[in-house]
């Protein structure tokens, strides 16, 4: 995971945040920019595509990377965010931005739940409970008619949402401020107590708690920020193909690139998430219009083999290990 | 004499049908140096889980300052300044020396010096040198040493060594000696529990046997290791 770490301090955690505040902007606006100028709205597909799993992979690496707990039941907070946006979209006549919020709220809560009943496993029990969350709530929502059951629910968008060229970008444009926020708030916890806690804990958590850090309150403040993120991540899923299904919602893929991404970009670090999305993201994206979605997880799992092989510490640890 | 510090009383812990500790009687004064000796099995270890909350003793009491620890996790406790070492070091792997030791600190409710405290306590433990390194570039008296300034970091009142100079050669035991010594003279209540003889008599001013689970001796060192019963438990001829 990370390598030697240095004290984050005041004198120099100010000019960083400066720099990736404005470095996350400027890319986000560039981003933007350059998709309005190629006009194609496959651009903001792909690059919604791309950022849901930058957000999906963040939130993930608070809990599995930094702390050292597996999650394998990503597609469950993911979906529990996208059906959370559904029910309010139908209860309240809300749309996205509440969506989301509410998103947050319940997927964060369904965290903290999962936290208190599953903590007190460790490894692959801890992996095992998180994977059958997810197929507890999958068999719930095939069996609530209220958000479509297993028929699944439409959204209807509207044609034109001003001052945004289409849907599809104002859509992009969402993900892209989740993105950054979501990295932001992994990035922060990363250089906090909290995260300095949460490796002790990952590295050896009887010592952790032994030196006085409240190892079972981290834990839980990490799988509530993770299962919101995640929810987040998921909330705009309905919106932006205008229907779900449990099928979808549920996919094995995103339990699956929620790992490997992080671990491919390197796991423990902000960065390594946002690397590993952005490569498997892009590769998948070009597979699916070259050849076939099919190749998706085929992919993910050539990179994992070579990574594991290659680089076990991920991009990130490739790069620190050669300087 | 000064004053009791921590006083387990009746302590008593058993895993299923097996008594690993019973009906243990401690006193430990503030800054005394207290050896725990016993063979291997007679429930030393189990009686530091006990005292430092990794596990729930079934019978007894334990008080840190008149304040009763039952139902306090570890982090807890060691936040009262009750601090312990383990048999084998247990260092944060992926995190620098000076980032081991800010890791209490931070949590301390000193988190603003964290960094300044944690280069005093590597001082305090000839360590300060090897701040930017990782605990697996340390030698074995390297992690015992971090091991210790870690356990610094707290403030402790009572400082718990589990077989601190396991593996050591000779020439290390003497520098751990030597910097337990120093920590006991700065004020810290020290419990050492030890297989090595000439550790603890060299460093104990009160020596407690444990046979069996059970506390068989309580008294000066010398006296302790005369006694029949406690040669008998050694060579077996109970």
């Amino acid at each position: 995971m990370s390598a030697t770490t240095i004290p984050v301090t005041a004198e120099t955690a100010g000019p960083r945040n400066l720099a990736f505040w404005g470095g996350a902007i400027g890319i986000g606006v560039a981003l933007v920019v350059i998709l309005r100028l190629i006009g194609n709205d496959y651009g903001y597909f792909a690059g919604y595509f791309v950022l849901q799993y930058v957000v999906l992979a963040s939130a993930w690496n608070i809990l599995g990377g930094y702390a050292g707990y597996v999650n394998f039941g990503a597609a469950g907070f993911m979906a529990a965010g996208a059906y959370t946006a559904v029910a309010l979209r139908k209860a309240t006549g809300l749309d996205l931005i509440p969506g989301i919020v509410a998103a947050a709220f319940v997927s964060g809560l369904l965290g903290l739940g999962t936290g208190y009943l599953t903590l007190r496993l460790r490894g692959v029990f801890f992996s095992i409970a998180t994977l059958c969350l997810a197929v507890v709530l999958q068999t719930l929502i095939v069996n609530w008619d209220y958000v479509g059951g297993s028929r699944g629910a439409y959204i209807v968008n509207p044609l034109e949402i001003p001052p945004f060229a289409s849907w599809g970008e104002y859509m992009f444009i969402v993900m892209l401020v989740l993105a950054i926020l979501t990295v932001g708030i992994a990035r922060a916890v990363e250089h906090s107590r909290i995260g300095r806690g949460l490796q002790a804990i990952r590295d050896n958590e009887r010592a952790a708690e032994a030196v006085g850090v409240p190892t079972l309150r981290l834990k839980l403040i990490a799988t509530t920020l993770c299962g919101a993120l995640m929810g987040v991540a998921g909330a705009p899923l309905p919106y932006y193909s205008g229907y779900l299904n449990p099928d979808a919602a549920f996919s094995l893929s995103y339990a699956v690139n929620a790992i490997a991404m992080p671990l491919i970009g390197g796991a423990g670090t902000w960065a390594g998430p946002v690397i590993g999305a952005v490569l498997l993201g892009t590769l998948q994206q070009a597979a699916t219009v070259t050849i076939s979605s099919a190749l998706n997880l085929w992919i993910v799992g050539w990179m994992l083999v070579i990574f594991v092989a290659l680089a076990p510490r991920g991009i990130m640890g490739w790069f620190r290990k050669r300087r | 004499m000064s004053e009791v510090l921590l006083r387990a009383q009746g302590v008593g812990k058993r895993f299923g049908g097996f008594v690993a500790l019973q009906d243990v009687d401690i006193e430990l004064r503030a800054g005394e140096r207290l050896g725990l000796i016993g063979p291997n099995g007679s429930g030393k270890s189990t009686f530091v889980n006990c005292i430092s909350g990794d596990f729930a003793q079934h019978d007894g009491t334990v008080t840190l300052d008149g304040h009763a620890l039952a139902g306090l996790k570890p982090h807890r406790r060691a936040r009262l300044g009750l601090a312990r070492t383990f048999q084998l070091p247990q260092p944060f792997a992926s995190l620098s020396v000076l980032e081991n030791v800010r890791v209490p600190l931070l949590f301390s409710g000193d988190a603003a010096r964290a960094t300044q405290r944690g280069m005093e306590c590597l001082e305090q433990v000839e360590m300060a040198a090897k701040a930017a390194m990782l605990p697996r570039e340390l030698t074995q008296v390297e992690q015992r040493r971090l091991e210790l300034a870690r356990a610094l970091a707290l403030n402790p009142r009572v400082l718990i060594a589990d077989e601190a100079m396991a593996g050591l050669s000779n020439s290390e035991v003497d520098q751990i000696i030597e910097l337990l010594l120093r920590l006991n003279a700065a004020g810290t209540a020290v419990i050492m529990i030890e297989h090595i003889m000439r550790a603890v008599t060299a460093f104990a001013e009160r020596l407690v046997v444990f046979v069996a689970g059970r506390k068989i001796a309580d008294g000066e060192p010398r006296a302790v290791l005369g006694m029949q019963e406690v040669e008998d438990a050694y060579l077996g001829r109970q």
